[in-house]
């Protein structure tokens, strides 16, 4: 209380007038704790994929690697050669379902976003409605009757199955929606005025705007294609991703260790270096993805 | 009033060409002008998300009424599989109870956990809340990667936790973590928590970045007792839209939990013992192609979901 009465004038002290010492080192133990539970899984991925046969069977195990060896890599190359498809393939077919895809999404979420978010027409605002509700029904909920669709379109076991459902959310849409809601009306009506056409003013002008927004929305889409592995819709070896083969490798056990934590490391490399290169961007973006009508 | 009407006053003998169809169509026309940049913009983004999106809830519920192998024509059987499914069907409940499980206990502590920290770490400077938010991301920017907890959980006596919890003596002999059915529950809520920080995460951290700062600084000034006042009575009537949001993403991520017990436990698990609703419709729509019946199943979780946010607006509502 003595804090108080000094002169309320000095807002910086004051500011930190509710904040006890005692409680922040809680808050610091706490975090320490949390941020534990969530790293060791991924180093343990990390020092696996570097340890040679001998310590990842060794008992007692030890955390960290002693001898790094890149073997692992070498067997992952091999295995996946002998007894599933080759693995440059899996690699390859990931790669371009997961560019080809995130290019394509992020030209149709920008493109419907800009009238979902600056035309006041009613068929529009349903719309929004609809595109709303619709994050709630994510791809393995509505899973067996869009496979009974696919088959009915004949898309079983073709790149495109893959690819339709990834493309078709409401997510992004939403979130591109959001991001053009903060652009100024004013800067729309003066380009109307200037006499550009509705695709000049979107292409020339609020695409560049939003570019924070699809970077982010790049990352989001890049990572569930990078991730998706259904192998419902995909029967052909040649023809499947890393995360099939990646299932293929988990499910043979402590055994095949080594490769399977070589294949989860090439995984999850490259999601996260599009995030820390793109991380800004991501908070922008995500500032604006509150629902109010 | 308008100038039609003001017209047809002055100029009786004009009424009938006002009153003509002919206007009518040129309105068509000159809305289809005035919205043809909307509607092709629209177009590909809506012919695509109503083919793959709804058409599938819309099939669903149709096809619930019916028996369908996929190899003859649907037939219609009424409330037979709802009934079955109600009534017959054991594993069912289990899916139930465990899909129960993520949405009621592990989806609100997913929630709450994911808005805890991003408030906790708001205070920071800006490198270091850099830095834990990725590192409090990560697990869900990682996705699938999260098998690797079948390593840790592994039944042999070289699996990480056993060799641990056998060398300090808590344990004499290996636990089947992923198989017995005491722990399969247990193992699987961890692994979901660990993959809880994610799209509502990042939102609530940039939501409590863009709070206005004069609220706080009156607060402050007028002696508001401790951060968890501050944090009732500021910040959260502030966050209503990003708290909805991420109530959104929340709720989509716990019903469509299945696939992580899959890759942890197997499928069918031992006694499916970790069945959930999206692995009990893939089992009847994937294995055992009873499409009637699994869309049966899928009707069930989508009603679940929509009672969910329509409750979770509800509570919400005195924030937005």
């Amino acid at each position: 209380m003595a804090k108080k009465n000094k002169a309320p004038q000095f807002v910086e002290s004051t500011k930190k007038f509710s904040r006890s010492k005692s409680g922040t080192a809680v808050i610091f133990i706490f975090l320490t704790l949390i941020g534990m539970f969530m790293v060791l899984p991924l180093l343990y991925v990390v020092v696996t994929a570097f340890k040679p046969l001998s310590e990842i069977l060794a008992y007692p195990p030890k955390f960290f690697v002693r001898h790094p060896t890149l073997d692992n890599f070498v067997d992952l190359i091999e295995i996946t050669q002998e007894t599933w498809i080759p693995f440059e393939r899996s690699l390859l077919n990931s790669l371009s379902l997961s560019a080809i895809g995130t290019v394509a999404y992020i030209l149709i979420a920008s493109m419907a976003a800009y009238p979902l978010a600056k035309n006041n027409a009613k068929y529009v605002k349903g719309l929004y409605q609809v595109v709303v509700l619709a994050i709630l029904f994510r791809p393995e909920v509505t899973r067996t009757p869009l496979y009974i669709l696919m088959s009915g379109l004949g898309l079983i076991n073709t790149f495109w199955s893959l690819l339709l459902p990834a493309i078709s959310g409401s997510f992004g849409v939403f979130l591109m929606r959001q991001f053009m809601m903060t652009i100024p009306n004013e800067l729309i009506e003066a380009s109307r005025i200037d006499g550009c056409s509705e695709m000049r003013i979107f292409w020339g002008m609020i695409m560049p705007l939003v570019k924070p927004a699809w970077l982010t929305l790049a990352i989001f889409t890049f990572k569930d294609l990078w991730n998706t592995g259904e192998t419902q819709y995909i029967y052909e070896e040649s023809m499947k991703t890393l995360t099939a083969v990646m299932q293929s490798i988990s499910a043979a056990g402590i055994a095949r260790a080594g490769a399977g934590a070589a294949v989860a490391l090439i995984m999850m490399i490259p999601p996260i270096i599009v995030f820390i290169i793109s991380q800004s961007s991501v908070i922008e973006t995500m500032a604006n993805t509150g629902i109010k009508d | 009033m308008d100038i039609k009407a003001d017209t047809k006053k002055k100029y009786p003998d004009l009424a009938p060409m006002l009153n003509k169809k002919g206007n009518n169509q040129s309105g068509i026309r000159k809305w289809l002008y005035k919205q043809g940049p909307s509607l092709i913009l629209l177009a590909p983004f809506t012919i695509l998300f109503f083919l793959f999106t709804i058409l599938p809830i819309i099939a669903a519920i149709v096809l619930s009424f019916t028996y369908f192998n996929m190899g003859s024509a649907p037939t219609f059987v009424g409330f037979d599989n709802y009934i079955r499914m109600f009534f017959d069907d054991q594993v069912f409940w289990i899916a139930m109870k465990n899909t129960a499980i993520f949405a009621i206990i592990t989806g609100p502590i997913s929630y709450m956990l994911s808005f805890f920290v991003a408030w906790l770490i708001n205070e920071f400077p800006r490198w270091l809340r850099t830095i834990l938010t990725m590192v409090f991301y990560l697990p869900s920017l990682a996705g699938n990667v999260y098998f690797v907890w079948t390593y840790i959980f592994s039944g042999d006596s070289v699996g990480f936790l056993n060799s641990i919890l056998i060398k300090l003596s808590f344990i004499q002999d290996p636990i089947q973590w992923l198989t017995d059915t005491k722990y399969m529950m247990a193992v699987v809520i961890v692994v979901i928590l660990w993959l809880s920080m994610g799209t509502g995460f990042l939102s609530f951290v940039a939501g409590l970045q863009s709070l206005k700062k004069d609220q706080f600084e009156a607060a402050a000034i007028d002696g508001i007792p401790n951060r968890f006042a501050e944090l009732w009575y500021i910040t959260l009537p502030q966050m209503g839209p990003q708290l909805l949001f991420g109530a959104v993403m929340q709720i989509s991520v716990s019903f469509a939990i299945g696939y992580e017990c899959m890759n942890l436990t197997g499928f069918p698990s031992t006694d499916y013992a970790t069945q959930t609703l999206v692995l009990h419709i893939l089992d009847f729509g994937g294995v055992r192609f009873e499409m009637g019946y699994a869309c049966a199943v899928a009707v069930v979780l989508f009603a679940l979901m929509l009672v969910m946010w329509t409750l979770i607006n509800k509570l919400l509502s005195k924030w937005l």
